[in-house]
């Protein structure tokens, strides 16, 4: 997720935790609507890259590139 | 106010209870119908405690309305979301259980608030879906029905605006013709299991959610809004830190450059007030009471009630268009180089206007240790009740100068002074990282919301509340030290063959004299250190005490609100910088090491804070009264 270009949408694949301790952060940011299937789109990012703003369905947040490291996601092509 | 304390369960009607997700306008709903004055704002995280107030309705029918904080799930990560779960699963014995629940949901951004929906009504309460922002979603295209998505729930839906008056009659409607049952007997026994919803649990809730939508034809993404079109620009890495600071800075200037010539009408008549009242009395403790005592110690303070009311505009302005989580989104990586997150950032500047609701705030915060810290640096930010401190020896002491570009000298050093706290609070944050056991990243996970339009009902309903407070305070708190100040400085009367002014004579100029042992080598004199006492129990008696003392002094001449000449005259730069620096770090109020003990539960915590910030504002206040000295300014 962190690697994504801005304005370029893309479809939430998995969520996984790299780390193995973070499954708390897992299940709050499928609470916020990260779940497989959503379609992401990163808005923002300040400055030095980190935090980043992530549009998922119609509300915007906030994440730390920690975080959304841990969302996997996939390029949606422009035609869908 | 309409809360009242917590009443047994069956003591009267039953109870409902707010639910939502942060920010979906709970509280807008409860002013609504309760008539409470409760703060709302464009951020998730403004209410973090919960508040029952009672609506009657026509018919004479006693509802009880419980306004919770906003929680994305059932499953807490912060002390605000704690409250609102354990209300819920009645895991609070003691406290009224609520009886039904009114889910309430943002019409614009149902996706993620329908799910918590769905978890509430697994609880087996009877749910009624306040759908709220109904005209926002309208406005923005969206096919809303609140009958269809009702039928698709299959739970009753009530569409509300709670920005707006009678924007909660439909619900009002609802809550009259509610059927009294037992809750408790409909409640499932395994509440608290069900509320455990694990990953699968939540992947169901989205597929039905996916289901509910497409059927109610809202399953769109909206993009490229305004909102986003102003973010491009906010949140740019260049240009939002800009936007930042020009705010602030703007704010600043607006504090003392929009307010002056309102508060050089409120000293006039302060001035003319006393002239008035003193020509009407005879000469005599009455009058020296009434002139001296009243009128010099809380009109010095009322004066700066346009400052007060431009600060509060200001916060509010901001707090209502959605931006300060765009601020901690920018200085959320600054923040993380001292072990704070972006999250910290709200509850600092709410500490702007108040410490109190600032660590109140906190509560938003998921880490343990970072709420700790930011409680404890929440102080170092300038509170309202400085302000008169500032406004005051900033007028005394500093050239009323234009800069270029209009920017007054006068304003830039208020600036900094603010800027000084913020530093300080840095600095103590860094510290304090130093002794953080493990290196924990604090998750930030923050909604940006959507901007809206500043309501100007919530300007001015929340200025009234303002104002009201701050009158208030000078009517009981202040004016009740200031007749204590003025008894203390008047009494034992000075006998006749005493040398130097009387006033050295009484209580107050014996204990001023005591304390200047500790306060004389940062430049304090009597007086100064004298009204530093009265300010522990609110910060703006301090110049509300230095203007009785001086009134008294000052014999036969009228000086309510005429403070600022007074002091320049009697005081040397050093001492007035002296004291400035000392009121950035000044140790708290009593209210606030109150709220510190009350929200950490020890006394650890208090008496570590006040410790610190009074061997802070000691060590710099003379730093800068020494510094100033050998600069040469003491002429």
């Amino acid at each position: 997720m962190s690697e994504l270009p801005i304005a370029q949408e893309a479809r939430v694949v998995a969520l996984v935790s790299p780390l193995g301790d973070r499954s708390d952060t897992i299940e709050r940011l499928a609470e916020l609507g990260f779940v497989p299937g959503e379609r992401v789109l990163l808005l923002a990012r300040a400055l030095f890259g980190d935090p980043i703003a992530v549009r998922v369905s119609s509300g915007t947040f906030a994440l730390r590139l920690a975080e959304a490291a841990c969302i996997r996601v996939e390029l949606v092509s422009v035609a869908s | 106010m309409t809360d009242t304390a917590a009443l047994p369960t069956n003591l009267a009607g039953p109870v409902f209870a707010l639910v939502g997700n942060p920010n979906c306008g709970k509280t807008a709903l409860y002013n609504l119908l309760t008539g409470a004055r409760q703060k709302i704002a464009n951020y998730a995280g403004v209410t973090v405690e919960r508040k029952e107030g009672r609506l009657k309705t026509q018919t004479g029918r006693l509802v009880r309305i419980l306004d919770l904080p906003g929680a994305y799930s059932l499953r807490p990560r912060t002390p605000d979301e704690s409250v609102t779960c354990d209300t819920v699963l009645r895991r609070l014995p003691g406290e009224v259980a609520p009886s039904a629940i009114v889910a309430v949901v943002d019409a614009t951004n149902l996706r993620r608030h329908l799910r918590l929906v769905l978890a509430l009504k697994r609880l087996g309460y009877p749910v009624v879906v306040a759908l709220n922002m109904v005209d926002l979603a309208r406005r923005r295209g969206l096919p809303i029905d609140g009958a269809l998505l009702s039928h698709e729930l299959q739970v009753q839906v009530i569409e509300t605006v709670g920005i707006r008056a009678h924007g909660a009659d439909a619900l009002i409607q609802y809550l009259e013709n509610f059927q009294t049952q037992d809750g408790r007997s409909s409640l499932s026994d395994d509440a608290t299991h069900l509320s455990v919803s694990d990953s699968e649990a939540i992947a169901a809730d989205y597929v039905e959610v996916e289901r509910i939508l497409a059927a109610c034809r809202l399953d769109v993404v909206p993009l490229g809004t305004i909102s986003d079109r102003i973010d491009r620009v906010v949140l740019h890495p260049v240009l939002g830190p800009l936007v930042l600071i020009s705010i602030l800075f703007l704010m600043f200037q607006a504090v003392y450059r929009f307010a002056k010539p309102f508060m050089e009408l409120f000293t006039d008549l302060v001035g003319w007030l006393s002239v008035t009242v003193g020509s009407l009395l005879p000469p005599g403790i009455l009058k020296s009471l009434l002139v001296d005592g009243v009128l010099a110690g809380t009109g010095s303070i009322l004066v700066f009630l346009p400052q007060i009311i431009t600060l509060f505009g200001c916060i509010i302005l901001l707090e209502d268009s959605g931006y300060l989580p765009r601020a901690a989104f920018l200085l959320d990586r600054l923040m993380g180089s001292v072990g704070l997150s972006g999250r910290a950032f709200i509850p600092l500047l709410s500490s702007f206007a108040c410490a109190i609701p600032g660590i109140m705030a906190t509560r938003t915060i998921p880490g343990a240790r970072e709420r700790l810290v930011t409680i404890m640096i929440a102080p170092l930010m300038t509170c309202s009740a400085r302000l008169p401190v500032y406004v005051l020896l900033i007028g005394a002491f500093i050239p009323d100068r234009n800069l270029s570009f209009g920017i007054g000298l006068q304003g830039v050093v208020l600036f900094s002074l603010y800027v000084g706290g913020v530093v300080a609070a840095f600095a103590v944050a860094s510290v304090l990282k130093f002794f953080a056991k493990g290196r924990a990243v604090n998750p930030l996970q923050m909604e940006l919301p959507t901007y809206h339009w500043p309501s100007m009902r919530n300007l001015v309903l929340g200025l009234v509340e303002r104002v009201k407070i701050f009158v208030g305070r000078i009517g009981s708190v202040i004016l009740a030290l200031t007749i204590v100040l003025w008894f203390l400085s008047s009494f034992p009367v000075a006998p006749t063959d005493f040398v130097g002014p009387a006033i050295e004579y009484s209580y107050a100029g014996r204990i001023g004299l005591a304390l200047t042992h500790i306060f004389a080598p940062i430049g304090f004199n009597w007086q100064i250190s004298l009204a530093l006492v009265p300010g522990f129990a609110a910060r703006e008696v301090a110049v509300g005490a230095l203007g009785t003392v001086y009134s008294l002094a000052a014999s036969g001449k009228d000086v309510a609100g005429q403070l600022a000449p007074i002091i320049a005259a009697n005081w040397s730069l050093p001492t007035a910088l002296s004291l400035l620096v000392w009121y950035v770090f000044a140790p708290q109020c009593l209210s606030t090491l109150a709220t510190v003990r009350r929200e950490t539960n020890s006394w650890r915590y208090p008496l570590l804070m006040a410790g610190y910030l009074f061997a802070l504002a000691y060590v710099a206040a003379g730093i800068t009264y020494h510094a100033a000295r050998w600069l040469g300014t003491d002429s």
